[in-house]
């Protein structure tokens, strides 16, 4: 194929092929980075929390016409109510759970004096109960014993003498050892805790950019908080969870009436927690999802009207050349070949201003750097996306008869 | 000159429906343009607005690092107060009003036993809070400076709260329950929500469910009434072993507010503020030079990322996704107009000027601009039923299509449409009346 005659030709259609090559450009930029977020948000979404998610409930929970420090009592009762439940596996009283949305952090030192913390992580307060009611597996050392559960006040709680952490935790403070039976330091504290049992996976309670870079990082500490706010965990036993939802909440108020239990958000299925959680990036995705396909749409029906329109200021010209023995094969790739052009010039900017729009956004929203990769897709899509849109007015240029060359316009 | 404009437009409806599909490919490519531009500003709209316009600008958030630069965020100080500084700032009284405030969640005991209590949320404030921000009452008012210092148990609950408790009828003066406390009501609100929520962003509620309850500050510490908002006590912070160390510690859970009319007010503000931390310093609390803020309403929602970053990244793509509908616009009508180079020429050939042909072109375009932009409203309409599922449901109940929206969107859509016609127009008009008889 001849590149010379079509670039000559394309002179003559500036304005046409720029804003071709301009429409192109820009839509890779867009899809590019549209493809990027939905990954990314994909990607956040599929994060484990560690959780028997399927069998859990949650029941966010708050007495009512007593102090603080007398609801200890109530807890527990309520606890054993709970786990007296039919279809009740285990059931635990907690300050926060993974994908919660608010709950306690804190740094890790090693040792007493440092200044730096050398982790960060959070702190979820509970019993010997915990791992059962979670269904997170413990990969080294031992669960906590019923006598080493305190009861504290959230205002007043102390250093524990033993704690169970995640083993990413373990990873970031000891990288070539295990964490296990070894002391830390939880926050600005002289006294140390020891590490008795490390589980495979606890996700922290937030789920947003800040808490990326260390969301699998957990400590466990063997304190029921004594508060009139509480969530109750529940894990149910298989095929029991809709049972427990309805039995659950009337068992709390045979046990004590003296609480409210918001109807609205009280009372939820471990699916409705990561369906809140993750809305806004679910939500993102398939916004971004629709953007691309209008946006490929629109420029795939530019691209069709344009080179109709060029196909039928030219039918003469193409008259011309079948006459002069050129065949239908030879118009056909002629307007592919020029689609070809435009498109790669159109992809070179595109690609520049895909990386430069993804730069702007890291500036102003704290993204992540695109990967090449997704330029390299977004430019093979969209050179496809220019050859089929313009399959169908090349394949009419092609059945352009000789004849045209002598009809007068 | 009437008669020629519609003359134009009749031209112009004809040659639309001479090529269907071009014409519609523009519809459709303006109307969705506009549509994706006028859903994300509409929500750009609702969370950027200025909660408090009358006074954004003589509002401010007195900060104060009390972390100082090895434990602070990158070099600023925590959003909220610890209650010592808190406490000092109030005392020292160097605004013309200042307040402080926690919120709370309380939950209201009714007095039928039959019925179950609910929660109701709301804030420990002082005196000032509703004259500062311009809270309007429907009966009764404030409670006043004394009752706060002398730690009375008042309260002053919301509109809603009042219809539900007393239906609606005035409850000044009668008692209700929070949690085991007895309060006397002094006021009820009026339907009182600015949002965001701007003296609250500390908590997280920008955008929150209307507060439902007042109640005095220093009667809330005295009762140890926890905050039900957020607390901070940086990653190293100590959390205290009781109330009094609660008190004492440097944990941020207390929003401050000063009002401050003049420009010489604001200087001799930040000049306390500087002082009061070099006290500070020199009582041996903090060990780091003054590092302290004081932000008006708009630079601390600036501040606190009250626009939330979903909605910037949506509205910078929606209009970045306009321009690729114009781009492709823009080419349609160049082969539109093109298409029609020989009934140009002849139209020049016989007496019409270049005027005459930009009037013809640009009504044309106008009139794709309109259908595209009727096509935009309606898109624009479905669009709002799908805000709820990329917002908060609180941030997409903001969101509304009314009467400026609509009329927006036709501006957009017909302004956007014209000047995309501008350069194809030119190129018509560039005709040579001649060459083209001569070449037919």
């Amino acid at each position: 194929m001849q590149i010379k005659p079509i670039l000559a030709a394309l002179k003559r259609h500036k304005a046409g092929t720029l804003l071709i090559a301009l429409q192109i450009a820009l839509t890779l930029a867009i899809v590019c980075n549209a493809l990027f977020i939905i990954h990314q948000r994909l990607d956040r979404i599929a994060r484990p929390t560690g959780l028997d998610e399927n069998n859990l409930m949650a029941i966010q929970n708050r007495m009512v016409g007593v102090e603080d420090k007398e609801s200890g009592p109530l807890i527990r009762a309520d606890l054993a109510a709970l786990r007296q439940l039919p279809g009740v596996e285990d059931a635990i009283s907690v300050n926060s759970y993974p994908l919660r949305g608010g709950g306690w952090s804190t740094g890790v030192h090693l040792n007493a004096d440092d200044k730096k913390s050398k982790a960060h992580t959070t702190l979820y307060f509970s019993d010997e109960h915990t791992l059962a009611t979670f269904g997170t597996r413990l990969v080294a050392g031992r669960n906590f014993q019923a006598d080493e559960i305190g009861e504290a006040d959230p205002k007043e709680v102390g250093d524990p003498a033993v704690v169970i952490i995640s083993k990413a935790l373990s990873d970031k403070l000891f990288p070539d050892s295990s964490a296990l039976g070894k002391p830390i330091y939880i926050g600005d504290t002289k006294k140390p805790s020891t590490v008795i049992g490390i589980v495979e996976r606890l996700q922290v309670p937030w789920n947003g950019n800040w808490s990326d870079t260390f969301y699998d990082n957990a400590i466990i500490e063997p304190y029921r908080l004594v508060s009139t706010f509480t969530n109750y965990m529940i894990r149910t036993k298989p095929g029991q969870l809709s049972a427990v939802m309805a039995s659950a909440p009337a068992a709390l108020y045979k046990t004590n009436r003296m609480r409210v239990i918001a109807p609205k958000n009280g009372i939820r299925t471990f699916a409705m927690v990561r369906e809140s959680a993750y809305r806004a990036d679910r939500g993102m995705a398939v916004l971004m999802g629709v953007v691309c396909a209008v946006l490929l749409g629109i420029t795939a029906a530019g691209i069709v009207g344009l080179t109709s329109f060029w196909v039928g200021q030219r039918r003469k010209q193409i008259g011309v050349r079948r006459a002069l023995g050129a065949t239908q094969r030879d118009i056909l790739s002629y307007f592919l070949t020029e689609n070809l052009l435009i498109g790669t010039a159109g992809v070179l900017m595109g690609a520049l201003l895909a990386i430069g729009m993804n730069l702007w956004m890291v500036t102003q929203f704290e993204m992540a750097r695109l990967s090449v990769t997704y330029v390299l897709v977004g430019v093979v899509a969209l050179l496809l996306l220019g050859q089929c849109a313009v399959l169908a007015p090349a394949m009419r240029a092609s059945r352009v008869p000789p004849v045209e060359a002598t009809r007068s316009v | 000159m009437s008669g020629m404009f519609v003359h134009n437009l009749r031209l112009g409806a004809f040659s639309l429906r001479r090529n269907p599909l071009l014409t519609a490919l523009m519809i459709m490519s303006i109307g969705f343009g506009v549509a994706a531009s006028m859903v994300t500003y509409a929500v750009f709209r609702a969370v950027s607005g200025d909660p408090i316009p009358q006074k954004s600008s003589q509002l401010f958030v007195p900060q104060i690092d009390n972390r100082g630069p090895q434990y602070n965020r990158q070099g600023e100080p925590p959003d909220a107060l610890n209650y010592t500084d808190a406490v000092a700032l109030m005392r020292a009284h160097r605004a013309p009003h200042q307040t402080l405030l926690f919120q709370v969640g309380m939950s209201v005991m009714p007095d039928d036993a039959h019925k179950m209590p609910f929660k109701a949320l709301g804030y420990a404030t002082t005196v000032d809070f509703f004259s500062m921000f311009d809270v309007p009452f429907q009966y009764g008012g404030s409670w006043s400076a004394e009752q706060d210092e002398a730690r009375e148990p008042v309260v002053v609950i919301s509109r809603a709260l009042n219809q539900k408790l007393f239906g609606g009828e005035n409850s000044v003066g009668r008692r209700m329950t929070l949690d085991d406390r007895q309060y006397r009501i002094v006021g009820v609100t009026e339907n009182w929500d600015p949002k965001p929520r701007f003296f609250d962003m500390f908590s997280g509620n920008a955008y929150a469910r209307p507060s439902q309850v007042y109640i005095p500050f220093n009667y809330a510490v005295d009762q140890k009434i926890d905050t039900y908002g957020n607390n901070n006590c940086g990653s190293d912070g100590k959390r205290g072993d009781n109330w009094d160390s609660w008190l004492r510690g440097e944990c941020v859970w207390i929003s401050a507010w000063v009002e401050l009319n003049t420009a010489d007010q604001v200087q001799a503000y930040r000049q306390y503020l500087d002082g009061y931390a070099q006290d500070q310093r020199n009582s041996g609390r903090f060990n780091w030079a003054p590092n302290n803020r004081l932000r008006d309403v708009h630079a601390w929602l600036e501040h606190e990322h009250a626009v939330p970053p979903e909605s910037r990244i949506s509205l910078s793509l929606a209009l970045g996704f306009l321009v690729i509908c114009l781009v492709n616009t823009v080419g349609l009508l160049l082969a539109k107009f093109m298409r029609r180079a020989p009934e140009i020429g002849v139209r020049r050939a016989l007496g019409a000027s270049r005027a005459d042909i930009y009037r013809q072109f640009l009504a044309e375009a106008a009139m794709v601009g309109l259908a595209g932009g009727a096509l935009g409203l309606l898109l624009t309409g479905l669009g709002m039923f799908g805000v709820g599922m990329v917002f908060e449901p609180q941030i997409a109940m903001l969101a509304h299509l009314d009467l400026s929206l609509v009329f927006l969107t036709l501006l957009l859509a017909v302004t956007a449409t014209v000047l995309a016609a501008f350069y194809p127009t030119w190129r018509a008009a560039q005709v040579q009346p001649a060459w083209q008889l001569k070449s037919n």
